[in-house]
């Protein structure tokens, strides 16, 4: 780990939102090789400090670097890098889902139609191509956007929730993925109220950067 | 379809794919315009002078409130389901998908509005030599009008009840508009030449062109920063 480089480098981060600090003085070093799970009770800020690192959210104090230079620099070449799911699955319900990864393989670049239908059987969805996304499940929505996951050519992974409906089947499927990415050097940032099964798995857990821990005792220092 | 399409082309298809798929949205504005336009012969008596001088301002009131009416739509659903965040953290120039989007809403919206006015100018007895005005008035008119029109979207998507707010917020914008689209009509329909009206709504959708999406974009940051 140690000859791993950094990729992600928060330094003093704090964010405020209506008037509530979520946290502050956040400092963390996040290397290539790494899944980091991020931990807190509902309402700490987990989705937040996700769309702020996904540069969703602009709203934050402190600096973010990649690869050692600050974020903002270098927001072209980090945009190529990243991959993110927000807790909306992203995908169109008046669309199939082959349609929806169409457009995100546009959004990547080229992607042909053969690697898009590969991706979507890998997810289970095969039969499903043509079907309008208003007759899918919940879970099978989810598997649309994860569906991404497998012909994305993303560095970094930023996964909101991403076990959200996801049967057992899936959940191990997706965690089988997460660990490959992460050992193919890639980073994984993941929230997620379940445990998940890697070994090598790191936290971050963000009641401890909370300004006042939600016991109602301030904190010293 | 082999390789795939830039995002340009790819927001834009998916959009007017949409478009098509939401028929009833698409149709809302249009239904509008045909039926306020229909009740004014009704309300005002079928006295031919009168409604000739008044078909101008008419056509293009109804037209403008119709645009008005589709554009809360235009960033709603991708706001709703993500792939606005999406859209935002992609390395590629937020000035063309905005435009690409535009675009789209403005064929499924604008371009039937334009299509459908001769129409109605025949139903408020607009002599036929203002048809060719009408029809680039609301051409360039419309354009113009879905470009602003989208700023105002972009800023009020983000609140849960935003109609109200893009109206006052793009009405201001769309006076000069309205003022030379029904000034070009009412000219052609008196036999007068019309080119200065045309060459400042030509200039006002440049305008826009070059300005709008920006001004989309930054406010959609603002909206999804919420």
């Amino acid at each position: 780990m140690a000859v791993a480089p950094v990729l992600f480098e928060l330094r003093d981060l704090a964010c405020e939102r209506d008037e509530r600090l979520l946290f502050a003085r956040l400092n963390a070093r996040f290397y290539a090789g790494q899944a980091v799970q991020i931990l807190g009770p509902n309402g700490s800020g987990k989705t937040t400090l996700l769309r702020i690192l996904a540069g969703v959210n602009r709203d934050y104090q402190g600096d973010i670097y990649w690869q050692g230079k600050p974020v903002t620099d270098l927001a072209w070449e980090f945009a190529n890098e990243l991959l993110y799911l927000g807790h909306l699955p992203g995908v169109k319900k008046s669309l199939t889902p082959l349609e929806n990864l169409r457009w995100y393989a546009a959004l990547q670049g080229a992607v042909p139609d053969e690697q898009l239908l590969t991706a979507l059987a890998q997810v289970n969805l095969a039969g499903y191509e043509d079907t309008l996304c208003y007759q899918l499940s919940a879970g099978q929505l989810r598997r649309v956007a994860l569906a991404r996951l497998v012909f994305s050519k993303a560095k970094i992974w930023i996964l909101d929730e991403p076990f959200t409906a996801l049967d057992k089947s899936g959940i191990a499927q997706l965690e089988n993925r997460l660990i490959a990415h992460a050992e193919a050097g890639g980073l994984v940032l993941v929230t997620s109220h379940q445990d998940i099964r890697f070994p090598q798995l790191q936290t971050l857990n963000l009641q401890d950067f909370a300004e006042y821990p939600t016991l109602g005792e301030p904190a010293h220092g | 379809m082999a390789k795939s399409p830039s995002l340009f082309t790819a927001t834009f298809r998916r959009d007017l794919l949409l478009a098509f798929r939401h028929k009833g949205e698409m149709i809302n504005p249009l239904v509008f315009f045909l039926i306020a336009i229909s009740m004014i012969p009704l309300g005002l008596g079928p006295d031919k002078d009168l409604l000739m001088r008044i078909a101008p301002g008419i056509l293009w009131v109804m037209a403008l409130l119709a645009t008005l009416l589709s554009l809360d739509n235009l960033f709603r659903s991708d706001f709703d389901d993500g792939t606005l965040e999406q859209l935002l953290i992609s390395p590629h120039p937020l000035y063309l998908s905005m435009l690409a989007k535009v675009l789209a809403y403005w064929i499924a919206t604008g371009l039937p509005l334009m299509l459908m006015s001769p129409l109605l100018g025949v139903m408020l007895s607009l002599p036929s030599g203002a048809f060719i005005a009408l029809c680039s008035s609301l051409l360039l008119g419309t354009a113009a009008m879905s470009l602003i029109g989208a700023v105002g979207a972009a800023l009020t998507v983000g609140l849960r009840k935003g109609g109200l707010l893009i109206s006052l917020i793009v009405m201001p914008l769309y006076v000069p508009i309205l003022i030379f689209g029904a000034s070009a009509v009412a000219e052609a329909a008196l036999g007068n030449p019309f080119n200065m009206q045309l060459a400042v709504l030509g200039a006002i959708l440049v305008m826009a062109l070059v300005l709008a999406p920006l001004a989309t974009a930054g406010a959609l940051r603002v909206s999804v920063n919420g």
